[in-house]
């Protein structure tokens, strides 16, 4: 469905959707502009740009947040969590799928209708089991969690991908010789990718972001991530908005830049696990 | 003989992972949600108690869990409504030849990338610093109130900030399916006489359907489970307006030690969710139409 004329009515519209986006931008822009003023030039005027682009907050912010070691909080959360996620489901629904059967069937279903349980029905049962477990305030603790909550959404997307896959490569291979193990990692892995990309991207962001399951299981300064970061310059009585403000400017710059860069496959990702979703 | 135990060892190590991951972490705690519920446990000392429909019956006389339910019901229907609304309208502009058509569509998409806590705190300091400002030199009456602290307004600043984070995402569904929808089929209804307005209720419309499906579940589904905005913009407040359930259920576990009152509630509103979400889709998946 395209509109192929280029009339003024169109360019109206042009201009008149330029500006909206300008407007959707402006929160963004206030953050990053006001993260560069000392504390007296916000208060004084926040629209306003800084007499000087001073680094001062982000040097005093980086040091009061450790954002070195908060990042990589993040990012070790992150990348072990979807890895993982995308290895034990893939691995899952390869089988599901050859193997099918009453077993199969109910281990699939049963994971497929948990899809429906908000997180908020199993937190608080799960911080029990978390601590049980000892998987409180710590990376490998949340991350075991993630992979836990990462399983169904995967698993349902790569079930339905696998589905789709003449099963004929995979014999000639096993005729060759192969194993399982091969046949697995060597030939339906790689064919795997475009719904390896899509799940990858859907749980990245999610993880990535995610601040309630962080919130109830990690509480130290050393396992902190970066929304909980954040999280400490908006408590009941502070006001230091420069401070905060450049605190929002590093939480939000990394996943802005990792967005302009893999944009397309972002967009195609998330269309295409909302689709099938 | 030998083959088959092997190709049954082959399953497991394939599978288990998954299920053992998946039993851990989503299984058993959604089993003892509705254990505790049942309960009557503070989360901390080490004599549980059976409750029997106690905590049911305590959730029935909650104010509190009242207005938090009936805030989300509010926000939902008014997110849901919006979202669904300028997400079209956005998806039926950008797919037009505009020039600036990928430019724009980033600009709009742009805020959903960002974590929606992050989100809320960018939106409190707009709120009360800019809105002053602008309040202060243009002396609207709009820009003048504090808009967190009064309940009405703070209701419309969770919705707004709701609308700008996830108006892209709707939106670039709603172009995908747009995008779908075949010229030719649009040029015959043209040449049969069919006006703007009769090809998108007779054509467009109907074979969107399958991304309207999605949109409205995406739409119920995410205001309910609403908890980072109303945690990051509002803290629940003014006066608890604005705490939404899974907010309400988070200070009642975490903060109020009411464990097994907590779970009782999560396993309501599990119950509640289920039922609407599913409602929704199998009615809405009859009026689709194959292509």
């Amino acid at each position: 469905m395209k509109n192929g004329r280029y009339n003024i009515s169109t360019l109206g519209l042009e201009l008149l959707m330029i500006a909206l986006a300008l407007m959707f931008f402006f929160p963004l822009y206030m953050t990053f502009i006001n993260g560069f003023k000392s504390y007296n030039e916000v208060v004084t005027s926040v629209v306003a740009l800084p007499e000087v682009f001073q680094l001062k907050n982000f040097i005093t912010v980086w040091k009061q947040l450790n954002f070195f070691g908060v990042f990589i909080n993040s990012i070790i959360i992150t990348v072990v969590s979807v890895v993982g996620t995308l290895l034990i489901s893939s691995m899952a629904s390869y089988q599901l799928v050859r193997r099918p059967g009453r077993v199969s069937n109910v281990i699939f279903l049963s994971i497929l209708a948990s899809l429906i349980i908000p997180f908020q029905t199993l937190m608080v049962p799960l911080v029990k089991v978390a601590k049980d477990l000892g998987f409180i305030n710590s990376l490998h603790g949340i991350i075991i969690m993630y992979w836990g909550f990462g399983v169904p959404l995967a698993l349902f997307l790569y079930h339905g991908f696998i589905k789709g896959i003449p099963r004929e490569l995979e014999e000639a291979a096993h005729i060759d010789g192969c194993g399982t193990f091969g046949v697995f990692f060597k030939i339906l892995l790689p064919l795997l990718k475009p719904i390896t990309t899509t799940i990858a991207i859907l749980h990245s962001l999610w993880i990535w972001n995610d601040f309630l399951l962080p919130l109830i299981t990690l509480s130290s300064n050393s396992t902190r991530t970066i929304p909980l970061a954040a999280n400490i310059y908006f408590g009941q009585y502070t006001n230091e908005w420069h401070l905060a403000m450049a605190a929002l400017t590093m939480a939000v710059v990394p996943i802005i830049l990792f967005f302009l860069f893999m944009q397309r496959y972002i967009i195609q990702g998330i269309t295409a696990g909302a689709v099938k979703g | 003989m030998k083959s088959g135990t092997r190709k049954l060892w082959t399953y497991v190590i394939f599978v288990a992972p998954a299920l053992v991951f998946f039993t851990l972490i989503i299984l058993v705690p959604f089993l003892r949600a509705i254990l505790y519920s049942f309960q009557d446990w503070n989360g901390i000392s080490s004599d549980i108690a059976w409750a029997g429909w106690d905590n049911y019956a305590a959730i029935l006389k909650d104010t509190g869990f009242h207005k938090s339910f009936a805030f989300t019901l509010k926000f939902v229907f008014v997110t849901t409504i919006l979202l669904n609304v300028f997400g079209f309208l956005l998806a039926l502009v950008l797919n037009m030849s505009l020039k600036s058509r990928n430019l724009l569509r980033t600009a709009f998409f742009l805020p959903y990338v960002i974590g929606p806590v992050i989100i809320g705190f960018i939106w409190q300091f707009i709120f009360t610093n800019l809105f002053a400002e602008i309040g202060k030199a243009t002396e609207w009456s709009m820009f003048m109130k504090n808009w967190l602290s009064l309940p009405s307004y703070a209701f419309w600043s969770l919705v707004i900030v709701t609308v700008w984070h996830s108006v892209g995402y709707f939106m670039v569904i709603y172009l995908a399916a747009l995008q779908g929808v075949p010229a030719d089929l649009l040029e015959a209804a043209e040449i049969d006489g069919a006006g703007r307005w009769k090809r998108m209720l007779n054509v467009v419309v109907p074979l969107i359907r399958p991304a309207m499906t999605i949109n409205l579940f995406l739409a119920i589904s995410s205001g309910f489970k609403a908890f980072d905005l109303n945690f990051a913009l509002t803290r629940g407040g003014p006066f608890g307006s604005t705490e939404s359930i899974a907010y309400h259920i988070y200070l009642d576990a975490f903060t109020k030690n009411l464990f097994t009152l907590a779970s009782a509630k999560a396993v309501v509103f599990f119950l509640v969710l289920a039922g609407i979400t599913l409602v929704q889709v199998t009615a809405m998946k009859r009026k689709e139409v194959e292509m």
